[in-house]
């Protein structure tokens, strides 16, 4: 098996039309900047306001998601402590979020059966877990229970489409994309 | 009691709470990375209210452009708060604004009115 190479999940990924691209630590100040800089894109392509605000609604979870839940990513790519990427692109004329970042193998698992539940589940099901979450479970303030991820799906009205690739013996690369359905 | 008035950011919501007005409004965005911590003084501003005798009729203005899965706990927390009002005989409603068109915001309105007991209004602005 080769290894994986990150610059070219990255070129594979940033086809298309490309509105955004970063790569490295994901902090509070970040998520606001590219917050602003996408909404001033958006508003500036005559875009259908639903459209509009499923994006950002993505990208507003898929960032902060990023920003409460990151690994340390493994020492030998030498990278930012709180590492990740995110593209924003369109293609045939959908908007795709896709982000990626390291995680340690222990976490694959438990990652893997939340997002296949959520894929599995139809939209009413959505929301029926998605309320019984909201109501029933204590959370801490970096959210909790997969809210986030069942969030997007809802408001994408798509899959998750995720891939795990393996990195060393420790970490594998995650990569998630989602693509925001203009219906 | 001392109302509450916190002014909004690109990130969290402009707060008002007046007591003597019974008026409850949340308007903006809410979308901080920590809810919790920007909530805290607007639950516990409830509760006291809730605890110290409530205005007759309690008029609640929820106006949100954006809000995230980290805010939507805390927002429902305020909820709670409220239907802790309701229940002693005191008149709240919930007046939930959304633009047109945006059925996200819609539906949230939705769920959070099918999890409580106490009065939604579902309110559209138009262009």
């Amino acid at each position: 098996m080769t290894p994986f190479d990150l610059q070219q999940w990255i070129d594979k990924t940033t086809q298309g039309e490309v509105f955004a691209t970063y790569k490295g630590a994901i902090t509070a100040d970040l998520i606001s900047n590219i917050l602003n800089l996408i909404e001033n894109k958006l508003e500036g392509m005559n875009e259908d306001l639903k459209v509009k605000k499923k994006v950002f609604n993505v990208l507003v979870e898929s960032l902060q998601n990023l920003y409460h839940h990151i690994d340390e990513p493994p020492a030998e790519e030498e990278l930012d402590r709180n590492f990740a990427i995110f593209i924003l692109s369109k293609a045939d004329g959908r908007y795709k979020i896709s982000t990626g970042n390291f995680v340690r193998h222990d976490r694959i698992k438990m990652l893997r059966d939340r997002m296949d539940q959520i894929n599995y589940l139809s939209r009413d099901e959505l929301k029926s877990l998605y309320k019984l979450i909201l109501n029933n479970e204590e959370f801490s303030d970096k959210g909790g229970g997969g809210l986030g991820m069942i969030d997007i799906a809802r408001k994408a009205g798509n899959k998750l489409n995720y891939n795990f690739y393996p990195y060393n013996e420790k970490y594998s690369f995650f990569s998630l994309d989602v693509i925001v359905s203009d219906f | 009691m001392e109302p509450l008035s916190i002014e909004g950011t690109p990130k969290t919501p402009t707060v008002i709470l007046d007591a003597e007005k019974g008026k409850i409004e949340i308007k903006g965005r809410s979308i901080p990375e920590n809810s919790i911590e920007f909530y805290k003084p607007v639950v516990d501003w409830l509760e006291k209210y809730s605890s110290e005798g409530p205005k007759k009729t309690t008029e609640v203005i929820i106006q949100l452009e954006y809000f995230n899965t980290s805010s939507s706990k805390c927002i429902l927390d305020v909820f709670k708060k409220l239907e802790g009002v309701h229940k002693n005989d005191n008149e709240v409603v919930i007046n939930w604004y959304y633009e047109e068109d945006d059925e996200d915001m819609l539906e949230a309105g939705e769920d959070y009115q099918s999890i409580l007991k106490i009065p939604f209004k579902m309110i559209e602005i138009e262009d």
